[in-house]
């Protein structure tokens, strides 16, 4: 189905089903323990030997021997897999730094040998015995010292540098302005689940059973890897136990599992151990951002300027820092710009919203300085500054001729005017440090949410049974967010037949290619692709039963129009009916800026002694699209809030420059929230239908709710004390000289 | 994780002559730590001699006044202990803001003093560490030590003490009682206990090789107002950045002991004399001396405006 136009009337606008806070269908599975995960599926492969990865212990250089004696000669071990026996293999598309790593070492942590033995305690004392002789070389691991050296980058198909009237003579004339530069770290996933593969051959057919966010692209970069057919690779990964970015591609587990079960002549299991997880793995890069923006004294916004640097291996890329800025405020003199430089730190790579929710983390606090500078409400300046066609024309190469632009949705200042109401926000002290409570100083902050939504193909195959059963299977993924309750939603819906008679597979490469789970697209695509393949099987069950689909309605398990009404089964008496179908989008999104928005409050106390923050309640209101399910969105939303938590006060990979490496790689060092940190939240959703994005007229909210909340955060802190920290995380040390006398 | 060969301890004297005995030996309580280790092959012992179930278990009172209690007693039965919250409150409130519930059911008290620090580097066995690895060197100096220790460090270590209990302990003028290889026993004041790094940071107390520690006693109640201010990144489940453990009487004095600043709990007794003058005469005696690194210099002012807080608490 080819979505290039608007969308009108459809069986979704319903509401029966769609549009419910109904239970996540997986969740009892999850509950009891019967959902297997990858390294979970014993009756599958009920021989698998173990597989323990072994990390380089250099972060740049050669390996110049490697001594595999011992490791061969201790009990149990089956195969080692090293670069160097290991054969040709190669790279995935998606991969910088190759997977098994050897004699060159790109970075700390990457693999360099997999130990098969027949119990896990086996493999583990065993590659302890593994001897490698490293030639380390000096590398690059501090992105302030290479800041100097950095180079323009494209930010995926996007320019990395824009501009829009004359940005320097604006700023420059501005009567109100600020120019200050923030930081944020390098940051972990930190999963509940590892990566995790068992791998099994049958001649040169590999089945993998692993936890991987984009099927397809998994087995396109293991067939790449490992030069064979995409054909002889059957994937599967039904539930994953999270992800936020760090598996959506190929990784040193599905790899190694592979040549591991090659070497070892039977199935092999690996999981990589959480201490590796950190500096084997992607991560979010650190960013430094400098931010200058001037105003009138109005509060109007004259010139705006975002630039922003990162680090990543050779041939890596920039994170995206400065991309809301193109978009998300008013201003007629604009300028943004992208450099990366090259570190040997481990790669980085995508993590819940890349890009914005690390520019929104400085973006964010620049705009409540320079609210602040003017003597506004930081909410009113937002409002005051807001937009309703695309800003930064030049955002977008070749829609010159069209500046402007509009969003095919904004609900910006109606989430703050929304969300201000219902925090009471009008409470809040303009002047920091005012508010004591015992021995919490208290302070309110708040900041925009933005993310954009994109439209990605997607297909799925529907099938009406015999026994009235409505089964959908596409290689859709389920990362925890509830794609198996929507998908499922939306085929009820369409077919007209309970909840409860809907069976979703997912996570299977033999099932019609989909959107998968990552940059908030998976929802509103997964359930689009949905939505096609069920038009389709409504044309077959309409054409068995003589009906024009067109005119029919799909309910309470018949088919109904004017006053005949058939059975669904009669359609099926014959045999099951099956249809297959996605939905791809023409140039719609080049028509309309699609984005979703949202506002963040957020109130913190600050212990007036030890300069300790603990978030007290927090509150977003997100305009994003049809929300599908309110409880799995709301899910999201406060999970995605939790993460903004730990990105603003905790969550740090913390560089060695001098080992160049990822110092705290556990989750002991490596700090999120726990529940005690987390007290209230609340979570609105505006009414809101977008009929740009997809028949079901929904966006993403999973990332949106990130985005942004470092920075009410931040804010906040600044609101409860008076002291502007604008390098993350925010933590005591950053504040307690400035902190107030104690008693 | 190395092979090693098990055995059941029948009774305390047993075990510690056991452990004399078989070369690389080691006891293991709750196991909490001592089985996290091992996986990382950071502890390699070759034998373990399992000390439950040998009747080290219970918090009994003693004749002289004070508690006896046992070494394997869990640190959730301890800081519920209706005698412990009476009249100790400042160890029920360490124990409970250590690691989670469920860690807290199976740490044991004697465990707890002997886990091992957490500095970041001796977890990674790629990386030299004299503690770790005697020797190696000290991946901390120069490196990242926001955690690491401000007072009483070496050249060849810089480590703290990760314990909240030992904390509470040292306030309290414990004693660890032990039972040697030959069957003699002896009472190890709890200030005498940990050693400083020097330049032997593995060798962490003063116990013997097969030294079994069999309890903790607490002497006879000081009473005054007991407190226990933890600070850290996240509200639980978090490592000490500092912590503060005061008991304060009604007439200003008493006395204070620091976690997260040094090898061992730390406590001055001759900075206790500067009570009645405030946080800033107490902290700056407490911390003479000090040699923090950039990333942990702030735990001077932190450890000066917690105590600051502690006191004003106590006074109510
Ligand atoms: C995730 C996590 C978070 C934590 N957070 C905190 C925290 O916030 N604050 C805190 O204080 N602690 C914390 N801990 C540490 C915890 O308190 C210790 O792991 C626990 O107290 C150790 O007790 P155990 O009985 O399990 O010791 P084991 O692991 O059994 O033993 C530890 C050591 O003691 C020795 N040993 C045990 N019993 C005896 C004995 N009777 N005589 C002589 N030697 C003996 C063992 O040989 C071993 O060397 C945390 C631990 C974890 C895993
Ligand atoms: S501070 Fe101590 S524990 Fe840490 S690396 Fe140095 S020697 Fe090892």
């Amino acid at each position: 189905m080819k979505f290039d136009r608007p969308a009108t009337t459809n069986p979704i606008d319903q509401l029966r089903v769609i549009g419910q806070p109904v239970d996540r269908v997986d969740g009892p599975l999850k509950t009891t323990g019967v959902a297997r995960y990858a390294y979970e599926h014993h009756d599958a492969a009920p021989n698998a030997a173990y597989g323990y990865v072994v990390g380089s212990a250099i972060a740049k250089g050669r390996i110049a021997s490697i001594d595999l004696a011992a490791v061969k000669a201790a009990p149990g071990v089956l195969a080692i897999v090293t670069a160097e026996n290991a054969g040709t293999f190669g790279k995935g598309d998606r991969n910088t730094a190759r997977l098994l790593g050897g004699p060159q070492i790109e970075h700390y942590h990457q693999a360099v040998a997999l130990v098969v033995a027949d119990s896990f305690e086996q493999a583990r004392a065993a590659a302890e015995l593994l001897r490698v002789n490293y030639a380390p070389e000096t590398g690059a691991f501090d992105l302030n010292a290479v800041k100097g050296d950095a180079k323009p980058a494209k930010v995926m198909s996007d320019p990395g540098d824009t501009a829009v009237g004359d940005f320097a003579s604006a700023f420059a004339a501005a009567p109100v302005k600020i120019d200050e530069t923030y930081t944020t770290p390098d940051e972990s996933h930190a999963m509940m689940e590892p990566h995790a593969s068992i791998a099994a051959w049958d001649g040169d057919r590999l089945t993998l059973w692993t936890s991987n966010q984009m099927i397809a692209w998994g087995v396109g970069d293991l067939a790449k890897t490992l030069n064979m057919p995409k054909d002889n690779i059957r994937l599967l990964s039904p539930y994953i136990g999270g992800g936020f970015g760090s598996k959506l591609f190929l990784r040193t587990d599905a790899v190694l599992a592979a040549l591991g079960a090659r070497a070892a002549g039977r199935p092999v299991k690996v999981t990589l151990q959480r201490a590796l997880l950190f500096n084997n793995t992607t991560h979010r890069p650190a960013t430094i951002q400098r931010i200058r923006i001037g105003a009138a004294k109005d509060g109007k916004i004259t010139a705006i300027g975002h630039e922003s640097w990162s680090g990543d291996l050779p041939d890596g890329d920039p994170e995206a820092a400065v991309s809301q800025t193109r978009l998300l405020y008013a201003g007629p003199n604009r300028m943004t710009a992208t450099r990366l430089a090259v570190l040997d730190l481990p790669e980085g790579n995508a993590m819940r919203a890349p890009g914005e929710a690390s520019g929104m983390m400085a973006l964010e606090v620049a705009i409540d300085e320079i609210a602040e500078k003017l003597g506004l409400d930081p909410v009113e300046f937002r409002i005051r500054n807001d937009t309703q066609t695309v800003p930064d024309v030049s955002a977008k190469p070749g829609d010159k001729a069209a500046p402007a632009m509009p969003f095919s949705q904004r609900q910006l200042v109606e989430c703050f005017r929304t969300g201000a109401e219902k925090f009471g926000w009008s409470k809040r002290s303009a002047r920091p440090g005012a508010v004591r409570d015992g021995r919490w100083l208290v302070g309110m902050g708040a900041a925009a949410a933005f993310r954009n939504n994109i439209l990605t193909k997607s297909a799925a195959r529907v099938r009406l049974e015999q026994d009235g059963k409505v089964v959908v299977e596409t290689d859709m993924t389920d990362i925890g967010t509830g794609s198996y309750t929507i998908i499922a939603q939306t085929a009820a819906e369409m077919i007209g037949v309970p909840l409860q008679r809907v069976s979703v597979r997912l996570g299977d490469s033999r099932f019609p290619v989909s959107a998968g789970s990552g940059g908030q697209w998976g929802g509103n695509n997964s359930t689009a692709g949905v939505y096609a393949a069920c038009v389709k099987l409504r044309d077959a069950i309409a054409g068995k039963i003589g009906f024009n689909s067109a005119e029919a309605d799909f309910v309470d398990g018949s088919v109904r129009a004017g006053n005949r009404s058939v059975p669904l089964a009669d359609a099926v008496r014959g045999g099951s009916l099956q249809a297959e179908d996605g939905i791809e989008y023409g140039d719609i999104s080049k028509k309309a800026q699609q984005s979703t928005f949202g506002a963040h409050f957020v109130e913190v106390g600050v212990d007036a002694a030890t300069a300790e923050i603990r978030v007290r309640r927090m509150l977003a209101v997100c305009a994003a699209g049809r929300i599908l399910n309110p409880k799995t969105a709301r899910s999201q939303v406060i999970g995605a809030m939790t993460m903004g938590v730990g990105a603003a006060l905790m969550e740090e990979l913390v560089v060695d420059d001098k080992i160049g490496f990822f110092v705290n790689h556990d989750l002991a060092g490596y700090e999120v929230p726990v529940h005690a940190d987390i007290p209230h939240q609340d979570v609105i959703f505006l009414d809101e239908t977008d009929p740009m994005s997809s028949p079901m007229k929904a966006k993403g909210v999973a990332e949106l709710g990130i985005c942004g909340v470092a920075g009410a955060v931040a804010n906040a802190v600044y609101n409860a004390t008076g002291i502007r920290v604008r390098d993350y995380p925010v933590t005591l040390e950053k504040l307690i000289d400035r902190m107030p006398p104690v008693g | 994780m190395k092979p090693f060969s098990y055995q059941r301890a029948t009774s305390p004297a047993e075990a510690a002559a056991a452990a004399a005995r078989v070369e690389g030996a080691k006891f293991v309580a709750g196991g909490t730590n001592l089985l996290d280790l091992m996986k990382l092959q950071i502890e390699t012992p070759q034998h373990l001699i399992d000390v439950n179930g040998i009747g080290m278990d219970r918090i009994e009172p003693i004749p002289e006044g004070g508690l006896r209690v046992g070494a394997l007693v869990r640190n959730t039965d301890l800081a519920a202990d209706q005698r412990v919250r009476r009249d100790y409150a400042v160890l029920s409130r360490a124990l409970l803001a250590g690691a989670n519930q469920q860690l807290r059911n199976q740490a044991t008290t004697a465990g707890n003093l002997l886990q091992r620090t957490r500095c970041p580097y001796f977890y990674d066995t790629n990386q030299p560490c004299n503690k770790r690895k005697p020797g190696s060197g000290c991946s901390a100096i120069g490196g990242y030590s926001r955690q690491l220790a401000v007072v009483g460090v070496s050249d060849a270590c810089i480590a703290t003490h990760p314990s909240d209990m030992a904390v509470a302990m040292r306030v309290l003028d414990a004693a660890v009682e032990t039972v040697g290889a030959d069957g003699g026993t002896r009472s190890i004041p709890i200030a005498d206990f940990h050693r400083l790094p020097g330049d032997t940071p593995q060798i962490e107390t003063t116990l013997r090789p097969g030294e079994l520690i069999t309890a903790v006693t607490l002497p006879k109640p000081v009473g005054g107002t007991h407190l226990y201010r933890k600070v850290r990144d996240r509200a639980s489940f978090a490592f000490a950045l500092i912590s503060v453990a005061a008991i304060v009487q009604r007439d200003g004095s008493g006395r204070v002991a620091l976690g997260g600043v040094a090898h061992k709990p730390w406590r001055v007794e001759a900075a206790e004399q500067e009570l009645p003058r405030g946080a800033k005469a107490v902290a700056s005696k407490l911390l003479a001396n000090a040699t923090p690194t950039d990333h942990n210099a702030y735990k001077l002012p932190l450890v000066e405006r917690t105590l600051g807080s502690v006191l004003a608490e106590a006074k109510g």
